[in-house]
């Protein structure tokens, strides 16, 4: 596919990907309708591996939040939700998501349904936030069904055996209640088939964010937060190890062919923090005419779960939800980026102080002057907001990250 | 006007920058040897390519050039891609460096408290940016809340540096939110404060705001037309560092002067390419 001159180049596996999420909502969609499996929501990166092997089909209302983002129906659902006490300050995904239920109102229409599926059972991890605990509630007392979880350690320095086996123990503990729900038994086998999927998907969607480190990069950050749905959504079946092996072969053929994904790239930008959803077509644009590829991220690289393994699974799944940048404290958050910033021949890193996001917001403890002092890594901090578009100044930021490019430019 | 990318000799070169911010526009004219000949400042207004045409056609008469004369134009402010006859754009960042730049020698920090924003830009010691920071979503800390708290003060901005040198009392106001502070404000009348020692505390509100925004060592640098017109703010500035800020001439019009700087450099050392937006967006 053509893009007019600097533009993004839009990747061509884009179709399979719309297909496989059509698929994904229909039986999502069909199993709350007609009652043909049990509906279960799941935080993003909560224990997603063990209400699969259970037959649940699973929901992420964190996704559902990035569509209201993106469809820029965000801020006139999460007025009914500030109504009803949940603060302007909170989780925009949050306030957005409930808003959009008071409201009655979803861009799920776009797959047939006329709203969020409704659960039999909510299951959240607080290895992100405790958020996601919050927003479950509200739906636990709306349908009057279980909200189960996994209540995290946050801020962790090293991920020490303790530490895993508390959370292990505290998966084994949801077990019961969840097979009581599926109305059938936890498989060994089913679990640790699933937890391997989970790890080819895993490994081959680092490995297409790994494409990347070429110059010149055959992916950009905004390619990176569409193409990550089936990671998120598909996890633990064969259709996301198949979208990503095609996905990777595309990316490949890219690099084969010198094919820049931002024609001309000049720059290289590494993002931290979340995608901006309202503004991704917006900031792929305005990236792609300053010849700026954002090559990486830390967004999209928290679906990479390394320490996943099927032949131990419920533990190595407690130990994935610790080793995340997010549940981490700032000393390995500086390590990780120094990495990133190596691997990926980064000139530079944009912060994205989100408001209503302070756990993926990591520019208010001093790491941005830390990563210029002692690595030599200049950054420029943005503020916005993930789904709350009243948090971002489109003049002021463009000026701040225009101004970045040209300090970069000129070094 | 000259084609830009003409090479010509430097000293019979000239050179238009404008500064298209959210209050004013300035227009700067300068020579091949970087020798100020005019400058104007308009109200920008909703007219962004009008307020600029005024203000270049000003710094035109006041220089005695024509347009024709000018080898090239560069634009910078908020307003910096409404104007069709730059020839290329660099942000206020880049052009408020440039300025400070050509006056100031060494490591230097830059404090620009223009009407909409105010920023902190960090130089190495050969003068390269390496660092900036912009405010918040909010007034508080630039010209707009000076001239919020001078409505509730029943005067004009203009006539604030004035009333404040009248005070008598030192009394605090929040730095956090301007509205916030406008309500605090009416209160501190309520209460009995005098005006001028409540213009005082706008004045020091801004300041200490700014002096949140970043780490100030070294030489500091202030430009933007808070700088230029209220000299009150200088005065607190070097109460808080120990030093007072550098000042070059016309702080006001630098942001401008850095735009006519670029366009210099884009026709003698052709070395400096327009922001990208200026030459490839349709």
């Amino acid at each position: 596919m053509h893009a007019p001159r600097n533009e993004r180049l839009e990747l061509r596996s884009t179709a399979r990907m719309k297909e496989l999420l059509a698929e994904y909502f229909g039986r999502l969609g069909s199993a709350a309708k007609d009652r043909s499996a049990p509906v279960a929501w799941c935080s993003s990166v909560g224990p997603a591996e063990m209400l699969r092997a259970l037959g649940f089909e699973v929901f992420f209302p964190e996704n559902h939040g990035a569509m209201l983002g993106a469809f820029r129906m965000a801020n006139e659902c999460m007025s009914k939700a500030h109504a009803r006490g949940y603060s302007q300050e909170i989780c925009s995904y949050l306030t957005s998501d409930v808003g959009a239920y008071l409201a009655g109102k979803t861009p799920l229409t776009a797959y047939g349904m006329d709203s969020a599926p409704r659960a039999d059972v909510l299951v959240f991890n607080t290895n992100q936030c405790r958020e996601v605990q919050d927003w479950f509630e509200f739906y636990g007392r709306e349908w009057k069904v279980p909200v189960v979880g996994v209540t995290s350690f946050r801020s962790v320095g090293e991920v020490t055996e303790p530490l895993v086996t508390a959370i292990t123990r505290q998966m084994e503990d949801l077990v019961p209640t969840l097979e009581g729900i599926a109305g059938k038994r936890l498989d060994p086998a089913r679990l640790s088939e699933v937890v391997g999927l989970s790890r080819q998907c895993s490994d081959l969607w680092k490995a297409c964010l790994g494409t990347a480190a070429h110059r010149p990069s055959p992916l950009t950050f905004f390619d990176s937060t569409i193409h990550m749905a089936p990671a998120v959504l598909l996890r633990g079946t064969p259709d996301a190890i198949s979208y990503y092996e095609l996905l990777l072969a595309e990316l490949q053929e890219r690099i084969a062919g010198g094919v820049a994904a931002v024609p001309g790239e000049l720059h290289r930008l590494y993002w931290e923090g979340m995608p901006m959803w309202g503004k991704l077509r917006e900031h792929a644009s305005m990236f792609a005419q300053m010849h700026t590829c954002v090559v990486a991220s830390t967004y999209c690289n928290s679906w990479i779960f390394e320490a996943l393994d099927p032949a131990d699974p419920l533990r190595s799944m407690a130990r994935a939800s610790l080793e995340l940048f997010i549940a981490r404290s700032d000393g390995p958050k500086q390590r990780y980026i120094e990495r990133m910033v190596e691997q990926f021949h980064v000139d530079g890193v944009l912060f994205h102080d989100c408001r209503t996001c302070p756990h993926n917001s990591n520019t208010r403890y001093g790491m941005p002057g830390r990563l210029r002092e002692e690595s030599g890594i200049p950054s420029v901090t943005v503020e916005g907001d993930h789904t709350d578009l009243r948090c971002y100044s489109a003049e002021q930021s463009r000026t701040s990250i225009e101004g970045f490019v040209e300090q970069l430019a000129d070094r | 006007m000259s084609a830009a990318g003409s090479a010509k000799g430097g000293a019979n070169t000239l050179f238009g920058g404008i500064d298209s911010g959210s209050w004013n526009t300035k227009a700067v004219i300068i020579g091949g040897d970087c020798r100020w000949l005019g400058s104007a400042v308009v109200r920008t207004g909703a007219d962004l390519e009008g307020a600029a045409g005024a203000a270049f056609e000003l710094a035109l008469r006041a220089a005695g050039l024509g347009r024709e004369a000018l080898d090239a134009v560069w634009a910078t402010g908020f307003g910096r891609r409404s104007i069709p006859f730059a020839h290329g754009t660099r942000t206020e960042l880049d052009c408020h460096a440039r300025g400070v730049r050509h006056h100031v020698q060494g490591a230097t920090t830059i404090i620009d408290i223009g009407g909409q924003d105010a920023k902190v830009i960090r130089l190495d010691a050969e003068g390269r940016r390496i660092s900036h920071r912009m405010n918040r979503k909010c007034a508080a800390g630039t010209g707009s809340f000076l001239d919020e708290m001078a409505l509730r003060l029943d005067t004009s901005t203009d006539r604030l540096p004035e009333l404040a040198a009248k005070f008598s009392e030192e009394v605090e106001l929040g730095s956090f939110c301007t509205v916030f502070s406008g309500t605090e404000l009416l209160g501190a009348i309520r209460g009995g404060k005098r005006p001028a020692d409540l213009a005082r505390a706008a004045y020091k509100s801004v300041v200490r705001r700014v002096l949140e925004m970043d780490v100030f060592d070294g030489q500091v640098a202030g430009t933007g037309g808070v700088v230029a017109h209220h000299p009150m703010v200088l005065d607190l500035f070097a109460q808080h560092l120990g030093a007072r800020l550098i000042v070059p001439p016309h702080p006001q019009e630098l942001g401008a002067f850095g735009a006519a700087l670029a366009a210099r450099e884009s026709i003698l050392n052709q070395g400096l390419e327009p922001a990208p937006e200026a030459a490839d967006l349709p």
